[in-house]
């Protein structure tokens, strides 16, 4: 009886740990990544955000009806240049991977700025800072940093609003996309002292 | 029928002595010196109230196990790749509580989690913006293990639910090497700056059904500066 005890207390100890170690507590859902190779050994993978439904916030001053409603946005002063706005990030098959912020800044001292930082949970984030200009209605900005996934990337990302106007998308006005052309730093780029 | 009773209950005993030894296991003991704390170069330090209603907005699955959304008609992220995520969008305070700047916190529990070695892990990315000095980005890893031990177990323990006390702890846990956090100047006087930082929780109060009542969190940021010209070089081939 007492070695039927022991036993259990020995199996119960030992399924306990392995469990432990094998289970994954974190089950972290992941959609494929759909990227395109381009020609100079970089890769592109474009994102959008579809407007209105993907909108989690509009941070600003003087705003009739904030979003979400009931949110208080600070009344000083010194953010009085600050629009700040939260989204929902999807894929090219319009599934939602990640969650973005993007700050309009407008700074007296250091000009005027978007930076935009993209989350994706199962691969990293992506800190990207643009000039307000747009160029050909898109603007592009380098990428000042990436973690994980996109710790060792460089390259360029691209935003450009591209306007519902079919009427068929219910009530999408139109959307943000965002076109990341990265590539891996560790890597040698061919052309690139040509392109020089 | 005895002895599967007896093995039954051994079982039970098993698991229940395993559990206690991740509990009061000696050897996930939380670091409780700063790595910043022996450095002699300029330091930023923002706080920032972690109590859900003190928040700009926070957001997630809206999950009970979770912290309550704030305000309650936030867009919730409920789809499976941002089920594990938190958002938070909090006013960042100098130590005289003066506000300096906003905070964006994105923070996705981690599947490097491993209860075993005393690691429950969360990736998160901070956007920081300080208005008339500029824009960094901290990347980190945290570790919860010891927040979770302390201050969240007791509290499902006590009758009423609640704890209340006075829990001081570093949560970053990397991706540095000694166990910093990774800091990346964005715009402004910080543009190319490349640091450490570390993030601390200091815990009054914790209730299970709001989280936490009386808690506040501090960013300490490395100010030596590391220009990174490279990276600006090296994204001009496109």
């Amino acid at each position: 009886m007492i070695k039927t005890f022991i036993f259990g207390i020995i199996l119960g100890l030992a399924g306990a740990f392995a469990a432990l170690h094998f289970v994954s507590v974190v089950d972290q859902h992941r959609e494929s990544s759909i990227i395109s190779v381009t020609r100079n050994g970089g890769n592109t993978e474009v994102f959008h955000i579809n407007l209105p439904i993907d909108r989690i916030m509009t941070g600003a001053q003087g705003q009739a009806n904030p979003l979400p409603p009931g949110m208080e946005w600070p009344n000083d002063p010194i953010f009085s240049n600050v629009r700040a706005e939260l989204f929902k990030l999807r894929n090219a098959r319009d599934a939602i991977v990640g969650v973005a912020s993007r700050f309009a800044l407008s700074d007296p001292e250091f000009g005027d700025k978007i930076e935009w930082l993209l989350h994706l949970p199962a691969r990293g984030s992506v800190f990207v800072r643009m000039s307000p200009q747009p160029v050909d209605r898109s603007r592009a900005g380098d990428l000042s940093a990436g973690t994980r996934e996109f710790g060792s990337m460089l390259g360029q990302v691209s935003e450009r609003w591209i306007a519902d106007t079919s009427g068929s998308s219910g009530d999408l006005t139109g959307r943000i996309e965002l076109s990341m052309n990265l590539l891996s730093n560790e890597q040698d780029v061919p052309g690139a002292e040509d392109a020089e | 029928m005895r002895y599967l009773i007896v093995l039954f209950l051994g079982l039970v005993t098993g698991v229940a002595i395993a559990l206690a030894i991740l509990f009061y296991n000696p050897f996930t003991a939380q670091i409780s010196l700063s790595p910043l704390a022996v450095s002699d170069s300029q330091q930023i330090s923002l706080r920032y109230s972690a109590v859900a209603e003190d928040s700009i907005i926070i957001t997630n699955s809206g999950d009970s196990s979770r912290l309550q959304p704030n305000p309650v008609k936030v867009l919730q992220l409920w789809e499976a790749p941002i089920s594990n995520t938190d958002v938070l969008v909090t006013l960042l305070q100098d130590s005289r509580n003066k506000s300096v700047g906003i905070g964006v916190k994105f923070s996705s529990r981690s599947e490097r989690t491993r209860l075993l070695n005393g690691k429950a892990l969360v990736d998160s990315a901070w956007y920081i913006y300080l208005p008339g000095k500029g824009s960094i980005l901290i990347e980190q890893s945290e570790n919860h293990w010891a927040f979770l031990r302390d201050v969240i177990i007791p509290a499902r323990w006590n009758a009423g639910n609640k704890w209340r006390g006075n829990w001081q702890g570093i949560i970053t846990d990397g991706p540095g090497a000694l166990g910093t956090a990774r800091v990346y100047g964005g715009s402004g006087i910080y543009s190319g700056l490349k640091s450490e930082a570390i993030e601390t929780h200091t815990a009054k109060a914790y209730s299970t059904d709001v989280g936490p009542v009386a808690m506040e969190g501090r960013l300490t940021i490395d100010l030596s500066v590391e220009v990174d010209d490279e990276t600006s070089a090296d994204a001009s081939i496109y």
